[in-house]
Order: C-alpha cells, then sequence, then structure tokens
C-alpha cells in the first residue's frame, strides 16, 4: 500500500508543478508590469515638469548704456532717499534703449520699442541709485531686465515665423528684437527674481518666495499647534483613558476626522475663525489654524501606533521599580515612542503643505504682491500659488507653473527623506 | 467546500444564536469559588514578611486563582511551582499590584505587607512597588547606559542626594548582584546590548537598587541558558541574605535548589505548601506527586 501511495503522491505533484510555477511566473509577471507602469507615469510626469519648469531658472536680459542722468534722478542734488527712490528710472531705461535705434521717433512706434523692457528694469535701476547715490551722473552698462513677451520668443516657446497676427510681438518689435540680438545686447541670465520675489501680473517679476514664506508661517503654526495637541492626546487615549463607550466613540471620530474632504475644514474654518473669532483673512495664522485641525487626526493616529508598539515589559520594568504611571510614560514609553511620533508629524506636515483646497476658503487665493513677514500680514501658499499661476493666461507663466510645482516637490521630498532619516537614526532595538 | 451539508439539523439553531453574538457555554458567570479544599501544608511561615489570606483573582469571568492563602518569609525564597496556567505568576503579581495595570483584573482577600493592607486606601501603589520589586520573565532592561538601568530606582525615588551617592548605590548593587566585576568599565554601554544573563542581573540589580523588603521572580531563568541559569540561581541564594524572594518557575531542579519553600499550584487553587525537602521527598497530596514525578506539567 504504502509504495502505491508515494508513486500516485509523486505522480500527482508532478502534474500539478508545472502548472503552480506557470502561476507564479504569470503573477511575478502582473506585479512587474503594473510597477513599470506605475514607474512609468512617474517618469512621464517628472518629465514633463521637469522640462517646462527648468526655462524659469532663465531670464532675458538686454545690455543696455544706461545714463543715470542727474537731472532726472536728483535735479536739486539733495540725495534725499526719498527723492532717489521717486524719480522716474523707467524713463532712463526707455532712453538708453531708444537711443539705439534713432530711427525710431514716432509716439505709437517708441511706444512699441518701449514694450520690450519689462517694468522691472526701472526697479532695478532704482534699486542700483538708491543702493549707490555715488552712481547718480554715471553711464553704466547694464543688463536690464526685458518683457515677457520677449523672454518668451527668445526661448523659442512662442515661434517667430508665423503671421503677425498670431504673435504677441509684431514685426516691428521683432527687427528690433533681432537687431538687438545681432549687437550681442539680448541674453539668458539666471533668474534671481523667481527665488527672491512674490507674486507679480508681470511674470518676469513673479517669485515664489512670498508664497514660501506663507507656506513657512502656516507650517510653523501648524505644527506648534498640531504636535503637542495630538501627542498629548494619543498619550492621554492610549496610557490613561480607560476603555469604554467614550472613548470609543472618541476613537472612531478621530478616524473619521482623517478621512473628512479638506475642504470641509477649509468651511469650518471660515466659519469659526474668519466670521466668529474675526481672525484676518488670507492670514497663515488662520491657515496654519485650518491646516491643524487637518493633520491632528492623522499625527493622533501614528502616534497611538507608536505608542502600541512600545513593548509592554519596558511598562512593566517601569512600574516593577515604583515608577507613577506618569514617570513611566515620560522616561520610557514617550522617548521610545517619539520616531514614530515624529515620522507621522512630518508625513502630516507634508500633506498639510501641499493643501489647497482649505486655503481657497479663508481667502489665501488673493492676488498678493507683498512678501509677508508676520504670521497674521496677508499670504498666499505654494500649492495656491501654482494654482493662480496655472490660471494666468500669459505663456510665461507656464514654465513657472511647472517650476513652482517642482520646487514644491522638492520641500516634500526633503519632509520625507527627513522622516524616514529620522526613523532609521533614532529607531532603537528593543 | 462548506461545512453545512454535514451539519445535523438540530445544530443550526445552535449556530443561528452563535453567529448573532449570544453568549456561548464559556461565558456563563462563574460558578461559586470551590471552598471545598485545603490546602495541604502549613501555609504560614514564622518569620513573614507578607501575608495572604483568602485571595481570588478574576479576568473578567475567569476565576484565575481561589481562596489563596500563603506567607512571604524574610530570609527565605520560597518558590511557587505548578503546570502552566495554575495561577503562580498570577499570583505573584497581585503581590506588588502589577495586575492593577490589567483593566479587567479584580482582586479579592486581604495581602499585608508588614500587617499592612496593600490594597487599602492608606498604601500607595508607587511605595508599594518600591517595597515589593520585580524581576520578569524576560529579562527587560530600558534601553538605557547599564548605570541609568541601575540609577532609575534611587532617582525617581530620590534615595541619593548627590551623585557620588547615586554611584555609590548603582555600585551596591551591581556588586551584589554579582555584576560589578564585569561591568565597572562598561556602564555607559547600552543595557540592552548585554547578553540575556547579564541583561537579567542588570534587572536584578536595577530591582534591588531601590532595595525593597521582597523581591518577585516570574520565572527569571526561562529565557537562559544553563550557565546564565546557574550564575542566577547562585545569585538568589546569596540575596535571601537581605531579602524575602518569591521566585517563580517551571523547573522542579531549580525550586529544589533554590527555595527553603515551595507552593504547588494547581488550576487555581494552592494544593500543597512546605519545605522544599519534604516536597520533593515526600510529597503528600496526589496531584504534588503527580506533577514532581513528571506524571504531568
Amino acid at each position: 500500500m504504502s509504495s502505491r501511495s508515494t508513486l500516485s503522491v509523486k505522480e500527482a505533484v508532478a502534474r500539478g508543478i508545472a502548472r503552480r510555477y506557470r502561476n507564479e511566473a504569470i503573477f511575478r509577471a502582473l506585479g512587474l508590469g503594473a510597477l513599470l507602469i506605475g514607474l512609468g507615469f512617474l517618469a512621464f510626469f517628472f518629465y514633463t515638469l521637469v522640462g517646462n519648469g527648468y526655462t524659469a531658472l532663465e531670464q532675458t536680459r538686454i545690455r543696455l548704456d544706461v545714463e543715470l542722468d542727474a537731472a532726472v534722478i536728483d535735479p536739486e542734488a539733495t540725495r534725499n532717499p526719498e527723492t532717489l527712490r521717486g524719480a522716474d528710472y523707467q524713463r532712463l531705461a526707455r532712453d538708453a534703449l531708444g537711443r539705439l535705434f534713432p530711427e525710431v521717433t514716432s509716439r505709437a512706434d517708441l511706444r512699441a520699442l518701449y514694450a520690450l523692457l519689462s517694468a522691472g528694469a526701472g526697479i532695478e535701476l532704482q534699486q542700483l541709485v538708491v543702493n549707490d547715490p555715488a552712481a547718480i551722473g554715471e553711464t553704466r552698462t547694464l543688463w536690464l531686465l526685458a518683457d515677457d513677451d520677449v523672454d518668451v520668443i527668445v526661448k523659442g516657446q512662442a515661434p517667430r515665423d508665423v503671421p503677425e497676427t498670431d504673435r504677441r510681438m509684431d514685426d516691428r518689435q521683432l527687427r528690433w528684437l533681432t537687431a538687438l540680438e545681432q549687437q550681442g545686447r539680448v541674453d539668458l541670465q539666471f533668474n534671481r527674481y523667481f527665488f527672491t520675489r512674490g507674486d507679480s501680473r508681470d511674470p518676469e517679476l513673479a517669485g515664489i518666495w512670498g508664497a514660501t514664506v506663507g507656506s513657512f508661517f502656516m507650517l510653523l503654526v501648524t505644527l506648534a499647534l498640531s504636535f503637542p495637541l495630538g501627542v498629548a492626546t494619543a498619550v492621554y487615549l492610549e496610557e490613561f483613558a480607560p476603555r469604554n463607550r467614550w472613548t470609543d466613540l472618541i476613537e472612531v471620530n478621530i478616524n473619521n476626522l482623517a478621512a473628512v474632504p479638506s475642504i470641509v475644514f477649509g468651511l469650518l474654518g471660515l466659519a469659526l475663525f474668519i466670521n466668529v473669532f474675526g481672525l484676518p483673512r488670507s492670514a497663515p495664522v488662520v491657515g496654519g489654524l485650518v491646516l491643524s485641525l487637518m493633520t491632528l487626526p492623522v499625527i493622533i493616529i501614528a502616534s497611538r501606533a507608536a505608542l502600541t508598539a512600545v513593548p509592554p515589559s519596558i511598562r512593566e520594568a517601569a512600574l516593577g521599580v515604583g515608577a507613577s504611571k506618569m514617570q513611566m510614560v515620560l522616561h520610557h514609553v514617550l522617548p521610545l515612542a517619539m520616531p514614530g511620533m515624529l515620522t507621522g508629524t512630518i508625513i502630516g506636515m507634508a500633506r498639510a503643505l501641499g493643501e489647497s483646497a482649505p486655503l481657497l476658503m479663508i481667502g489665501m487665493v488673493a492676488f498678493i504682491v507683498d512678501v509677508p513677514d508676520s504670521p497674521v500680514s496677508p499670504a498666499t501658499a505654494l500649492p495656491v500659488q501654482v494654482y493662480l499661476w496655472a490660471d494666468s493666461p500669459e505663456r510665461a507663466f507656464v514654465e513657472r507653473t511647472s517650476a513652482a510645482i517642482v520646487v514644491l516637490l522638492l520641500f516634500l521630498l526633503v519632509m520625507n527623506a527627513a522622516a524616514i532619516l529620522l526613523r532609521k537614526r533614532f529607531e532603537r532595538r528593543y | 467546500m462548506s461545512l453545512a451539508p454535514e451539519r445535523k439539523s438540530n445544530d443550526l439553531a445552535e449556530v443561528a444564536t452563535e453567529a448573532a453574538g449570544a453568549p456561548s457555554v464559556q461565558a456563563v458567570p462563574p460558578k461559586p469559588a470551590d471552598e471545598g479544599y485545603r490546602t495541604v501544608g502549613d501555609f504560614t511561615s514564622a518569620n513573614a514578611v507578607m501575608q495572604a489570606r483568602q485571595v481570588d483573582v478574576f479576568y473578567a469571568d475567569n476565576h484565575a486563582i481561589q481562596k489563596v492563602s500563603l506567607d512571604i518569609g524574610r530570609n527565605e525564597v520560597i518558590a511557587l511551582i505548578g503546570p502552566s496556567g495554575c495561577g503562580k505568576s498570577t499570583f505573584i503579581r497581585c503581590l506588588n499590584r502589577m495586575n492593577d495595570t490589567i483593566e479587567s483584573a479584580r482582586v479579592t482577600g486581604d495581602i499585608t505587607l508588614d500587617g499592612e493592607n496593600i490594597y487599602g486606601r492608606q498604601m500607595d501603589v508607587v511605595m508599594l512597588r518600591a517595597r515589593v520589586g520585580m524581576v520578569f520573565q524576560k529579562p527587560n532592561p530600558f534601553p538605557k547606559s547599564v548605570y541609568d538601568n541601575v540609577a532609575y530606582g534611587p532617582r525617581i525615588h530620590g534615595l541619593a542626594r548627590d551623585r557620588a551617592e547615586l554611584d555609590e548605590i548603582v555600585q551596591t548593587s551591581l556588586e551584589r548582584a554579582g555584576l560589578w566585576t564585569e561591568m565597572k568599565d562598561r556602564l555607559e554601554e547600552p543595557g540592552t546590548g548585554l547578553s540575556g544573563g547579564q541583561q537579567q542581573r542588570v534587572c536584578i540589580a536595577r530591582t534591588i537598587a531601590v532595595n525593597p523588603d521582597v523581591i518577585l521572580m516570574d520565572e527569571p531563568c526561562s529565557a537562559l541558558d544553563p550557565i546564565a541559569t546557574a550564575r542566577i540561581e547562585d545569585l538568589i541564594d546569596e540575596l535571601k541574605q537581605n531579602y524575602a524572594i518569591a521566585i517563580v518557575t517551571h523547573s522542579m531542579q531549580q525550586a529544589a535548589r533554590v527555595s527553603q519553600r515551595t507552593a504547588y499550584f494547581h488550576l487555581g487553587k494552592l494544593i500543597e505548601v512546605g519545605d522544599t525537602d519534604d516536597i520533593f521527598t515526600n510529597p503528600r497530596h496526589k496531584l504534588t506527586e503527580d506533577y514532581i514525578t513528571g506524571r504531568f506539567g
């Protein structure tokens, strides 16, 4: 009997074995395929973003010999900073450009010529003179900011060889630009305004610094509120609260809050913080409050998981030598759970950083030029800035939108990397 | 393939009530404690530091130990033996109220430490655990340095006025735990990096650093190899000069080697107590005899 049954087992296994291996191979191939498709989309996403965005790092400038005419800047030679600031620097830049094309005389032609220069050219001259009044009266060779229409043409993002009606620049302007290029007066230079300025209607003057500072203030408020509150809540629920119907109810609600659409928190923030408490509209402090509400459940859930992961033997050891419950938690449980709590917090913060919907409800979608100097001054946030620029008609905002997304993703990447590092660095073996 | 066709039809009603969440047989309220049994032998000690009388413990509806009365004597080691689940660990966890941490646990009866009821209102649980220390089954040093492990108890209780005094307490405790010579140059190493036997001795040093009256040990050697076990047993023998020790063990040889008295538990009842020599050579109860001769366990 034994030999017969052994034989049949052998046969049965042999019959099925090829099919088992085939199934495994199919499963592996499917998994790998899914992974590759996902990676493909990711690669395409990054390729488009970086491909669209990297040109925003450079900005067209025109080299002009600007005469810093004392009669225009400071006719009475007072060197009063007020006077220096108020002078018509744009005129100096225009005159410098006009001198290169003496044949242009009519008013309409001149206006078209001057349109090659950005309004930022005057601002640059103003800064130069305010910082260095000794330059007044000299003639300086300067690279001045060009208009975004010029920039788009120079970067090749808008075609030159199409009928005039399909271009934002007419034939005359294109001719002048070509002439400037032939003289070597047009060049692409590093676009520092993108990293140092707030929003602007002129793409060549628009930057993400205002939005970055707004996001920073907002996250600061969020962190200061949600981390201590979240950790304290988690510790109370996990270590001190009795297990009964009320704590069960609270737990269910916290888990549900983590899944509430973020725009609902924005509505709550509008109704409560702005309409009832009278906090300022568009302010990072309100944004931070709203994002705290949104992040708290995430932090509480992560912190509770971290607390549960602390082995009971450590608690028993502490209680066994006569530590009180508070001492047990503060001396042993909390330090061991802290890496997990911080990881959860950073991931919650990263989510808050990328959030735009609730901010729309509390007015952070406003057009704000100034870089905010405090959490109560009006500001916008990085994702909202992306949203605003994506909505703008100018061609030059396309590259800025992509570049802003890349910057946002970089921040997220840094935060997630910090979370991973923290976990690796402080993970204790016990 | 479903099991349903194999069921007899009259089983279906039962299945339905179970599925509806009706209480099953196990959830019936516990039977009143069996008062009929008497512990064989003398459960008192002439020099008792702790006295337990008629102690019952319930975990929710599970009657874990029934009417246990036992003394823990000064300068002696009492071994608690018995098959798994007999309630010996539950009993010693009553002695320093570690059962308080289990929400469903309920303890009745009287337990006194130096005549004071440890479940009484004037007894503080922190104070109790400082006086009745515990060593656990799995070595559980804190993930801190050896020094901080041993110094933790004295620090939280404020036993040392300055660093020098603390150093002295740490040194004395490690000396008593037989660790000073091997540890004196490694005090800053993490306690979790030591070998299992060293970890357990650090835990013992941590317990004696607060100078308790009683040390409870819950299978302190079950996670250790024979050499480390032998060292801990020697240590227990020395420690009884200064402390009352209650040790739960699964090893009858260990009980015979280290203890002066032995208590045999069976299914939540204290069956027999007596001098270790008597119990192992001349057990009076049938269950004790069956257990120590290896018929079950």
